[in-house]
């Protein structure tokens, strides 16, 4: 019964897209008012069929209905009642229907937000997004359909995928992850209705710009959260390792920033209008191909829980999406005319530029780095992966040119600028640069890009917090009080420009962090027995033997150890191995201690009946990198929240109104 | 501007192009292997196969391991330096990463043994087909630096 109900639901959902596309484009081709209201009706209902379906799939889990095929599939009566909720994204079907009620949200909160503006762009947008959602309703309707009815329905079932129960964070990933890759449909419709209206103006700009924020906030996220989770399970220490499932969440991820960035420059001086449409569609064709390459199966990672048929239908629509987004491209591009030119290489834009290029390689060398594997396998048959090392040696280089852009760029003023202003923005940074490369010195840092890293980290540090409270100042030095001037130069007024340089600081953040992290960390593996004990990096880590622990679905083998440090206690670490019903084999869980200066970190490798063999570890500043990104998602949000419409002055000599043009329009 | 982007751009495609061959690892059987000849020596391999019956020994040394591979007709010695995962055993499907020496013996410097996170229950002797072998070679799990 409830089966079929979601059965009809997904039928009905893939008619009411399906048309509801039709109706809108109609709609924007005949310019007509009402076809508008009923291209926003569609948009209404698809989202409202796809809650619904969700709805019951959810109460099919709850109810334990084996009777509904997914359930049958991934639900069983002995777990617990969260795992049971979260199992609607355990495997390939229930995380298709997840999809398609994230894009219903997405789809209705963005027409509605639109519902009185614009009317000569949404309805090709609103047709684009609904013929997105027409896809996935098809997916959910034929090859990944969660609903199919069990004849014979079983009396439990096997549970989801032993390793989505065992840690919280693979039940936080998911969504966060959804809601980035999901959203990045929005501004994709509005870029593809950007170039079949064939203009691009200010005043669309800023539904655009927002509706790439918002997943870009969640995507930075769930990046983030995906390593956190490796490293806390996968018991290997380390939290990226370059496999594909990771390259498909950045590969957007780094796209999207790029038309973050090219926006701003359309948004000040009406160029790259073309460049910027088309990284936002690149965006949204990578979650495309990050679907396929996670959802296929083509790469057999950790992350694939499952192979089908899917595959050919995922790529045959990223066919579809790419080659309708060149032929608009192609067809269109002449239509969105630059209003201005960049006068000079060496100003704000020029950096703006440069951050592009980087962007746009760092995409590249990622992409060929994940796809050349499945290109030869494909050409020539051969079996083989490519290396970690040439990720590295490509992505260390890209990513320290963009911490030094990130120092030298924001200190740049728009347009040209004269030599004593560009020096008199330029060199003070430098002494922070030089703090930060000597504390690294004076710690022991030796190697270059480490030490290169925190010269260039200093200097852009210096530059976002100048940036970050330059209205503040500003203000301050007028004679406003000092709250007023926070809370005015900010919040009120500046939100953008302020939570643009939160997220600069993040960043900076975060590259500090991953240099520090991955060259100063120290590792042993070693085998010890009850009583035994190691030492590194001065901490002695005491053996204290092994426990079983019976749980309701799963046994437990924890091991003990007692920390110390120059003989004073610093804590106690029980790393375990899950034995779940399911599984022919143990899962590991590393125990992790965190510091503000560090983690300890230490992994079972395996159990013998006298002895434990271990890979510790020593991983400085780690944990910095988990909240320099939570604060990213943060400044993300906070500038996403518009700010008190200001009219901006033609003449901004005014320095209040030129700090704060970015936070206005 | 153009210009130092299009030179930008060629020296990218140019240096990644030799990143890339530079850093491939190939997903070898131990006929493979042997058969390869000169090639075998020095690139980054991912060896698969079988742990050989009795070839297993756990020198005196804190974590030193050695073992055969074997398929279907060769059989290959590895010396590993780090502590084994814990369904490391004699007849299970492993997958070795690492170099080939001259000194006959191939080094390892990771070591993944098969499992699939797929729900079937344990079978005794169980033996690793092709496609879960092509499967191990390309996961990460059991990956460490």
């Amino acid at each position: 019964m409830t089966a079929t109900i979601g059965r009809y639901l997904i039928l009905a959902s893939v008619m009411v897209s399906t048309i509801g596309a039709m109706v809108s484009f109609a709609a924007g081709r005949k310019n007509s008012p009402e076809g508008v209201r009923w291209a926003q009706r569609f948009a209404y209902a698809f989202a409202a069929l796809m809650f619904l379906a969700t709805a019951t799939m959810e109460y099919a889990l709850l109810k334990h209905d084996f009777s509904v095929g997914y359930v049958a599939q991934v639900g069983s009566l002995s777990t617990p009642t969260w795992v049971t909720i979260v199992s609607l994204w355990s495997s390939l079907e229930g995380s298709i229907l997840f999809w398609g009620f994230v894009l219903g949200l997405y789809i209705a909160g963005a027409t509605w937000l639109t519902r009185n503006d614009h009317p000569d762009y949404m309805p090709y947008a609103i047709g684009t997004w609904l013929a997105c959602g027409a896809f996935f309703s098809f997916l959910l309707a034929a090859p990944a359909n969660p609903f199919a009815t069990v004849v014979n329905p079983p009396l439990d079932g096997p549970g989801p995928n032993a390793l989505l129960q065992n840690h919280v964070l693979m039940i936080i990933h998911p969504p966060f992850l959804y809601l980035g890759y999901v959203g990045m449909t929005i501004p994709f419709g509005f870029a593809c209705a950007a170039l079949m209206r064939g203009k691009l103006g200010q005043s669309f700009l800023r539904p655009l710009r927002a509706a790439l924020l918002l997943p870009w906030c969640f995507l930075t996220i769930a990046i983030m959260l995906g390593g956190w989770w490796a490293y806390e399970v996968l018991g290997w220490g380390g939290y990226w390792a370059w496999d594909p499932v990771e390259n498909a969440s950045l590969l957007p991820w780094l796209t999207a920033t790029a038309a973050l960035h090219s926006a701003i420059v359309l948004e000040r001086r009406g160029v790259l209008k073309g460049w910027t449409v088309t990284l936002v569609q690149a965006s949204f064709l990578l979650t495309i191909l990050g679907t396929f390459m996670t959802r296929s199966g083509v790469f057999n990672s950790v992350h694939s829980f499952t192979q089908s048929a899917i595959g050919p239908t995922i790529l045959a629509f990223l066919a579809v999406i790419l080659l309708g987004s060149v032929a608009l491209l192609a067809l269109r591009m002449d239509s969105l005319e630059a209003e201005g030119k960049i006068d000079s290489a060496a100003s704000r834009e020029g950096m703006f530029l440069v951050n592009n290029l980087i962007f746009v390689l760092l995409t590249f060398t990622v992409l060929i780095g994940t796809v050349f594997p499945l290109i030869v396998e494909a050409v020539r048959g051969k079996q083989m992966s490519v290396g970690r090392p040439y990720f590295d040696s490509m992505v260390v280089p890209a990513g320290t040119a963009l911490l030094f852009l990130l120092g030298v760029g924001p200190a740049l003023p728009w347009g040209r600028a004269s030599r004593q202003q560009m020096l008199k923005a330029l060199l003070p940074p430098l002494i922070t640069g030089g703090v930060l490369f000597a504390i690294g010195w004076a710690m022991g840092v030796t190697n270059v890009w480490t030490l290169v890293t925190l010269l260039f980290g200093g200097y852009a540090a210096h530059v976002t917090l100048v940036e970050m409270f330059l209205p503040f100042v500003q203000r301050l030095r007028r004679g406003e009080g000092f709250g007023s001037a926070l809370v005015n130069g900010q919040l009120r007024r500046g939100r953008r420009r302020f939570g643009s340089y939160i997220v600069h600081a993040g960043m900076v953040i975060v590259l500090i962090a991953i240099a520090v992290s991955s060259t100063m960390r120290t590792s042993r593996e070693v085998k010890l027995h009850k009583g035994e004990s190691v030492t590194i990096a001065g901490y002695a880590f005491l053996f204290g033997g092994t426990e079983e622990r019976a749980e309701p679905n799963r046994q437990a083998t924890i091991a003990h150890f007692t920390v110390t440090k120059n003989g004073k206690p610093v804590t106690t670490m029980e790393p375990r191995m899950n034995q779940y019903v399911a599984m022919r084999e143990p899962i590991g869980t590393p125990a992790v201690y965190s510091t503000i200066t560090g983690d300890l970190y230490v992994s079972i490798m395996n159990i013998d009946s006298d002895s434990i063999g271990i890979l510790v570890l020593t991983e400085p500043m780690v944990g910095w990198i988990w909240i320099a990104v939570i604060m990213m998602g943060i400044g993300g949000l906070v500038a996403l929240i518009p700010s008190r419409k200001v009219v901006i002055l033609s003449a901004a000599k005014d320095p209040l109104t030129e700090a704060e043009g970015l936070a206005t329009t | 501007m153009a210009g130092a982007f299009a030179v930008a751009i060629v020296a990218f495609i140019v240096i990644a192009a030799g990143g890339i061959n530079k850093n491939l690892v190939y997903y070898w059987t131990p006929t493979d292997l042997l058969s390869a000849g000169d090639k075998a020596y020095g690139a980054t391999i991912r060896l698969g196969g079988m742990v050989a019956s009795g070839s297993v020994k756990r020198p005196t040394g804190v974590s030193g391991l050695e073992f055969d591979v074997k398929d279907a007709g060769k059989i290959v010695h590895v010396k590993s330096n780090g502590v084994p995962p814990q369904m490391f055993r004699e007849n299970i499907g492993v997958v070795v990463e690492g170099t080939m020496t001259r000194g006959g013996y191939f080094q390892c410097n990771r070591l993944m043994v098969s499992h699939s996170n797929e729900y079937r229950a344990p079978k005794a002797g169980h033996r690793m087909d092709k496609k879960e072998l092509e499967k191990l070679m390309r996961t990460t799990e059991g990956l460490k630096d």
